[in-house]
């Protein structure tokens, strides 16, 4: 199969890329582009590691094809920092909160969490956990996710 | 892992796909939202020469008229959630739909790929089923209706021709005096059903007297199923006794065996659910 020249446009930045038309979302942004914030988990979609926003809304890049997201805006965690890469306050509220350990699974659990206050403003916990299923943690216990949510949410 | 290579085309209207479809022959496949597709190709279950992604072929919104919950096949998971007309019109189907996948999977996931898909643990394949919807396919000679009872045939196999594709789900709109339960069991939310029952029940005019009962079942069979016709009759009644009418059901259901769990315990499940659905959709329509 022949690579076909496309345009992806993430963060607000364009990249010119020559993909395969099987090749994910997930791995141009990490393999081509090397944006180490989406990152491979399952390849089934359960995970969340590999979190995207296109068009503001939250996808799987593992289940999305590169050839896909042409035309769209696709964001990932770094999108949300301010300029020299300032921390996003939800991202504040991580650190404080003591919500990542490894950090694998960070850049999707922010996304998807900024994903909901964005939608609902001030979630319950229990939306917060529902809204959170498909992001997996293996270090944290959630506990501490659901506080830097909560905290940032009440901002 | 990493899928197989393959082309990729975007159809920009059904007929360009259903034109695809049929240059492609027997290797090429419909790209709907993606969400179970594209995990059959990372896990190499599936190894189709050519995808024909159709997410540009339709813009419609979902729409009433003449009795009918006309649901586009684009229509997104995430719509049917949140959407009013679905809300209003098949209540069933928003309060299943949160059984679905997650927040991700909602937001690419449609009511057409789903359906294509047949996956015998499929929520909307359950309401599909228990509210008489009908699916609309386009092939090279034009439209058929097919009712979804007719849709699927075995394990993630359905009744359509290989170059057919589906563009609408047509669902009767709920009337008054109609209840309606979904129930589930799985371990962890999101992941596929154990056992999922979704129930339909109506009253007659003094709201006393069920007129009919409806239940369909996933995760008990090669696909989803609706239960034996000869049951609502055991339910009908002021004094129903939902508990006989799920022993009856459930005993009549021969689940497989499979890691997730013993088809006794399937069989056990169904039965507890299916009282709890029938319950539960006949106090709604009493309500």
């Amino acid at each position: 199969m022949n690579r076909r020249q496309t345009i992806l446009s993430v963060n607000g930045a364009d990249h010119e890329v020559w993909v395969l038309p099987s090749d994910t979302l997930l791995d141009v942004l990490h393999d081509e582009l090397g944006m180490a914030d989406v990152r491979y988990g399952c390849g089934e979609g359960v995970c969340g590691t590999c979190t995207v926003l296109l068009d503001g809304e939250p996808v799987n890049g593992c289940l999305t094809l590169a050839l896909q997201a042409a035309g769209h805006q696709v964001t990932t965690m770094r999108g949300l920092m301010g300029p020299g890469e300032a921390l996003h306050p939800l991202q504040e509220c991580f650190l404080r909160r003591g919500a990542a350990q490894c950090g694998f699974c960070t850049p999707g659990m922010v996304l998807a969490s900024f994903d909901l206050v964005r939608r609902v403003g001030r979630p319950t916990r229990e939306e917060i956990r529902y809204a959170l299923v498909g992001n997996l943690c293996r270090c944290t216990g959630y506990t501490k996710i659901l506080d830097a949510v909560e905290e940032y949410a009440d901002q | 892992m990493v899928a197989p290579a393959f082309d990729y085309v975007a159809a920009g209207s059904y007929d360009e796909a259903v034109r695809l479809l049929a240059e492609g022959g027997d290797d090429a496949k419909i790209l709907a939202g993606g969400q179970s597709l594209m995990p059959m190709l990372n896990l190499r279950l599936a190894h189709p020469d050519l995808l024909i992604d159709i997410n540009s072929a339709d813009q419609r919104p979902p729409s009433v008229a003449d009795g009918l919950l006309r649901l586009p096949a684009l229509t997104r998971h995430r719509v049917l959630l949140e959407h009013d007309l679905v809300g209003r019109h098949c209540p069933l189907l928003a309060g299943a739909i949160r059984h679905v996948g997650n927040v991700r999977v909602r937001n690419r996931g449609t009511i057409g790929g789903s359906l294509a898909h047949a996956d015998p643990t499929s929520e909307i394949g359950a309401c599909a089923l228990v509210t008489g919807a009908r699916v609309v396919a386009r092939g090279p000679d034009g439209d058929r209706t097919l009712p979804a009872s007719e849709l699927f045939d075995t394990y993630w196999t359905t009744t359509l021709a290989r170059g057919e594709v589906i563009t609408d789900v047509l669902i009767p709109v709920a009337r008054p005096r109609q209840g309606w339960s979904f129930q589930e069991m799985v371990r962890r939310t999101s992941d596929f059903a154990i056992v999922a029952v979704a129930a339909v029940v109506e009253l007659d005019e003094g709201a006393e007297v069920i007129t009919t009962a409806r239940v369909a079942l996933a995760g008990v069979a090669d696909r989803v199923t609706l239960a034996d016709p000869g049951v609502p009759a055991v339910v009908r009644g002021a004094d129903a006794d939902f508990d006989a009418a799920a022993a009856a059901i459930a005993g009549r259901l021969e689940p497989v065996t499979d890691v997730h769990a013993s088809g006794e315990y399937r069989r056990r499940l169904a039965r507890v659910l299916v009282a709890r659905a029938l319950r539960e959709a006949s106090a709604r329509a009493a309500a």
